[in-house]
């Protein structure tokens, strides 16, 4: 990260991923770019799964969808996977830069003016990580529950609805996800404003729009995917 | 009033220093917090005692040389510099704690007193607009909008004094470099160098340690001049453009 002043003529070649990789600035932008990123893909997830609750016919054919073609969906794997890579990455070395900028930490007092949510982003960001990895090994790789993917409707295709369905008939697990959308709420909360503050789009004028709608649509994300959990809680999905 | 001070000493930045508590009796709420420390401080010399090391240069208000962490906060409850702070915001028979401002590019020389020259390289490193020498050119000879003036005042309104670094949590100095960052780049006579100086500028304040911005908005609510975000944002425009141009062109 410390990139000298005389080393600016030299990195002029090395690229602007490079430049942007070796800058707190550029891995801000970074941070902000791949954020935006997994909070558009959240809500496409949302809704799509949303679909649930219009029957085992619709979700099912949406789900076969997204598997019809293997390059589309690999592709969008590994694309996540990347954007996931960089913004974990990242926020783990921009916050290592942190920690050894105030080796001494202050006795007395409250933090000033900042909140909760930003206050708790990284440790926040590190618990939705380690339920990604669950939810992964839950629905993607069956490895909670193997039968889980071997579910099939009549015609042929996974059952994606019933695997919902078996998947959140465990109070545990159902729990776990609720607690994992809450914390998403959390860093959403702030990120998504942020995100425009780092971007260097945001101002004394538009920051009340971008805390409405960060706060507004983490809720909305939370009371969407919280909703599914809930109705196969109580029974509402057979 | 009568007041408990909860002290930070420390003899070098090479030592370890720890909190010392003192008895700060029969103060006067109308003195300014400075001038309550340099009456400890006489209590002290005249019983032989080390006194408290702190800094301090104008006591008005706009040289950016005083500092102290109070009670947590950078400058103490008011929004203001510590010498223009008054022991009226304090309660009778409160426990005042003090320390110094806490980052790693700041490191305690002694007592209260912290060494801000990572300040004065970053500045070096391109806070400034070049100019060729001559005669001075006429005061009006460049029209500057009244928007961008005052912008650009607003700026400069930052005297340096580190609070926005002390009160983040991150020991971020983005509120200081984008406040002369933006005070230079929203004038026509410092626009021009306006990229070079935000990839130096921004390169120095990493080089010297300090931490990273996660807009949290401490620093603004800490500046004694009330430096706004916005210069944060506009910096970050500013580095944008400079990094695309500087690794195309």
């Amino acid at each position: 990260m410390a990139a000298s002043v005389q080393n600016l003529q030299k990195r002029s070649s090395a690229g602007l991923l490079l430049q942007l990789w070796h800058s707190s600035l550029g891995k801000k932008y970074i941070m902000a770019v791949t954020g935006l990123g997994l909070y558009l893909f959240v809500i496409i997830h949302m809704v799509g799964n949303l679909q649930i609750f219009m029957g085992a016919e619709k979700l099912n054919a949406y789900a076969a969808l997204l598997k019809s073609n293997a390059g589309v969906l690999w592709g969008a794997r590994i694309g996540l996977l990347a954007i996931v890579g960089l913004h974990i990455t990242s926020a783990l070395q921009l916050a290592g830069i942190n920690r050894k900028a105030r080796p001494v930490g202050y006795a007395a007092g409250k933090p000033v003016a900042s909140t909760f949510a930003q206050r708790t982003i990284l440790l926040s960001g590190l618990i939705i990580l380690a339920f990604i990895l669950f939810h992964l090994a839950h629905y993607t790789l069956g490895l909670v529950d193997p039968s889980l993917l071997a579910l099939q409707d009549g015609t042929g295709r996974h059952d994606v609805y019933r695997m919902v369905q078996q998947g959140f008939s465990n109070p545990l697990v159902s729990i776990f996800y609720i607690v994992a959308m809450g914390l998403l709420l959390l860093h959403l909360s702030h990120g998504v404003s942020s995100l425009f503050q780092s971007l260097g789009l945001r101002s004394k004028k538009t920051v009340g729009v971008f805390d409405k709608l960060a706060k507004g649509s983490a809720l909305l994300l939370f009371l969407g995917n919280s909703a599914i959990v809930i109705a196969v809680l109580f029974g509402l999905i057979k | 009033m009568n007041l408990t001070l909860r002290v930070w000493r420390q003899k070098s930045s090479a030592s370890a220093g720890q909190f010392v508590t003192y008895d700060a009796h029969d103060i006067s709420p109308d003195m300014s917090f400075l001038e309550m420390i340099d009456v400890v401080n006489d209590r002290l010399i005249k019983k032989g005692e080390e006194q408290i090391a702190f800094d301090h240069d104008c006591r008005e208000g706009i040289c950016g040389m005083c500092s102290l962490v109070i009670n947590g906060t950078p400058h103490g409850p008011l929004q203001t510099t510590t010498c223009q702070l008054h022991m009226r915001s304090f309660k009778d028979g409160e426990t005042i704690t003090i320390e110094p401002w806490r980052a790693g590019p700041f490191p305690v020389l002694r007592d209260l007193v912290v060494d801000r020259s990572a300040f004065d390289r970053i500045i070096q490193s391109g806070g400034y607009v070049s100019v060729s020498t001559g005669g001075a050119p006429d005061g009006n000879a460049i029209p500057v909008p009244k928007a961008d003036a005052d912008r650009a005042f607003d700026a400069a309104t930052c005297i340096g004094c580190g609070a926005c670094v002390a009160a983040c949590k991150n020991a971020s100095a983005m509120l200081f470099v984008s406040a002369k960052v933006s005070h230079l780049s929203l004038l026509p006579q410092g626009r021009v160098e306006e990229e070079r100086r935000a990839l130096q500028m921004v390169a120095k304040m990493d080089e010297e340690g300090f931490g990273n911005c996660t807009n949290t908005g401490s620093c603004e609510a800490a500046c004694p001049k009330g430096i706004s975000l916005d210069n944060i944002a506009r910096m970050n425009r500013i580095y944008a453009k400079a990094l695309i141009k500087n690794s195309v062109g």
